[in-house]
């Protein structure tokens, strides 16, 4: 190791971590290659790597042929509603988990902690069943109404504020203020953090997940984008081009809000694990 | 249900903000010692976690035992046919056999090739921040997003896959028009993108890592530990509480595996990658609840038995050490 750190003008990490994360991040960049190349430039064998000249032409061929601006703005509402759902409902519950003694707060606690590690194949056809009872099989209420609340958010939440000092919501409970108000106006504010974990795991999870989706919606017009992007490349296996492109569309938003805000990113997905 | 609502009428007996912040008891609340109008905080989160998720799981063991005639919408009694009829049907125990191999490669090889990473990325180097970032995009990928990208570049016909194994000079490969092949691409594409793969499994060792204090692995290295020996004594023992974790988790992950196989073979070629999730998604489309709800239980039900199983080993590996332990004191 030494020798070699001498004869390098680098740290000899480079040679392994170079190729190990540009191999990791390699089908996605040709994600993004292929999305502009033609399909005559995918099909040729052996197939293009590196193309000679970028096209549109995926992307027209998909905006022309399928509902993809409707699958997005269906994406958007519910992983909105969700995420805003999940913010103001895991705040409530894990402020009372924290805050506040009653009966039953045990038994419910664990009863969440409990769902945590329910496989969901096994609520998978009672929820189809309640949601079909509720006339929302087919709507985008069918895949908003069952991630409202996750016990993740509630935990996390919760941690969060019993680890917050509780001089200031004293000081400000025997000013008269209410329990409501002192949720509001001193303790979420100081849980900027925590809440925007939240928010990440619940767009994260919203917007990528295809299993229930596929199970509740089966009109078109319904498609959330992931769902559509796998419908669309079932009926058009000779457009490859186009798929990469709405593979792309389906995967930009998140990735803009990965790089964006990459630190919030890693450690929400860190925190459901090492904390949870 | 009941057991929620039964402490219903606690919440009319005090208005909120009534009672004294918990930290300093009065007497009133030292005498009811609660806040009833806490239900109403946790009310919208009791009504979807215990709605959609409690009573499911009992419904769904309900409904395992019953058959429903999807034209007459009649529901009958079938006792244990439901699980007799799967335990008899290729298709299901086909779907048992491709889960439980995509899950016995998957999760050992995730959590190694995470380590992996992790110990990589934890290197204090120049552009660490660069590679960080192109290692951990693929947690953000779609499941369904990485099938569709993987059986475009795995297709036989056009797939880049066999373009660089041509140049190589290599012959090409059936890749997914090949059922086993196409069970394996499947493991490949779920190590490299999606919430669960070898970069989450980075996220997390990654962040267990950075908490090891630094003067820990300096001072082992100072009294002489070399690399491999730092990493016995310290890091291994500080990493072991994620490992557990990521086991578990990895396996529920395994087991529920869909999104992969729903975006790029659809159960294909044959029925050669049909997962238990993808047979049950068969039979809600097909209305047969009862054989659907059977399936889960069949291997949520075998998975908790072998849970038990270890968790008996371990108890009794351990007692037998501590009871040798004692011996020899």
């Amino acid at each position: 190791m030494t020798t070699l750190r001498r004869k390098l003008p680098f740290d000899p990490w480079h040679l392994a971590l170079l190729p190990a994360t540009l191999l990791l991040a390699a089908p996605l960049l040709w994600m993004v290659l292929a999305s502009f190349m033609t399909s005559e430039q995918l099909y040729r064998f052996p197939p293009t790597i590196i193309p000679s000249s970028l096209h549109l032409d995926g992307y027209d061929y998909l905006f022309g042929n399928t509902e993809v601006g409707t699958w997005f703005l269906n994406s958007l509402i519910v992983s909105g509603v969700c995420v805003v759902a999940n913010v103001l409902f895991c705040s409530m519950a894990g402020y009372a988990f924290a805050r506040m003694r009653f009966r039953g707060s045990g038994v419910m606690l664990t009863i969440m902690l409990a769902t945590l590690v329910i496989p969901f194949q096994l609520t998978l056809i009672p929820t189809f069943i309640i949601m079909e009872n509720l006339g929302l099989i087919d709507t985008l209420g069918a895949l908003i109404v069952p991630s409202l609340v996750t016990p993740f958010g509630v935990f996390l939440l919760r941690q969060f504020f019993l680890a917050l000092p509780p001089e200031l919501e004293e000081a400000a409970y025997m000013d008269g203020c209410s329990r409501w108000k002192i949720l509001w106006t001193i303790v979420l504010p100081l849980a900027r953090p925590a809440l925007a974990t939240v928010a990440v795991v619940t767009f994260l999870l919203t917007w990528n997940d295809v299993s229930w989706p596929a199970i509740a919606i089966s009109s078109d017009g319904n498609n959330t984008l992931p769902l559509g992007v796998a419908s669309f490349r079932s009926r058009s296996e000779q457009q490859p081009s186009a798929i990469m492109a709405a593979n792309v569309i389906a995967t930009l938003p998140v990735l803009l809000a990965f790089l964006a805000a990459q630190k919030t990113f890693v450690r929400s997905i860190a925190s459901g694990a090492v904390k949870g | 249900m009941s057991t929620v609502f039964a402490q219903g009428p606690r919440t009319t007996a005090r208005r909120e903000g009534g009672a004294p912040p918990p930290r300093r008891r009065g007497l009133v609340e030292r005498i009811f010692g609660e806040t009833p109008s806490a239900w109403l905080y946790i009310a919208p989160a009791v009504v979807i976690i215990v709605g959609l998720a409690i009573v499911p799981v009992f419904w769904s063991l309900l409904l395992s035992f019953q058959d429903k005639d999807p034209i007459a919408e009649t529901t009958s009694w079938a006792g244990l046919d439901n699980y007799r009829e799967l335990l008899d049907d290729d298709a299901f125990r086909g779907a048992v056999e491709h889960t439980l191999v995509y899950t016995g490669l998957f999760v050992p090889l995730s959590i190694l090739g995470g380590l992996g990473l992790a110990l990589l990325l934890n290197k204090r180097v120049r552009f660490i921040g660069i590679y960080r970032t192109l290692a951990f995009v693929p947690v953000i990928v779609s499941a369904t997003v990485q099938g569709v990208l993987f059986s475009v570049i795995f297709d036989d016909q056009i797939g880049i896959a066999n373009g660089l194994l041509d140049k190589l000079g290599l012959g090409p490969q059936p890749f997914f028009s090949d059922g086993r092949q196409a069970l394996l691409l499947l493991v490949l594409a779920g190590l490299w993108a999606g919430t669960s793969c070898i970069s989450f499994c980075a996220v997390i060792f990654l962040a267990a890592l950075q908490d090891i204090p630094r003067e820990l692995t300096e001072a082992a290295s100072i009294d002489g530990a070399r690399s491999w020996g730092t990493f016995k004594a310290v890091t291994a023992p500080a990493l072991l509480p994620v490992t557990v974790f990521l086991l578990l988790w990895q396996t529920v992950q395994g087991i529920q595996l869909f999104d992969l196989v729903y975006g790029s073979t659809a159960g294909g070629p044959g029925d050669s990658t049909v997962v238990v999730v993808y047979f049950i998604y068969r039979s809600i489309r097909e209305s047969a609840y009862g054989i659907g709800a059977a399936a889960s239980y069949l291997v949520v039900g075998g998975l908790v038995v072998v849970a038990l199983l270890a968790w008996g080993g371990r108890k009794l590996a351990a007692r037998r050490a501590g009871a040798g332990a004692g011996a020899a004191a």
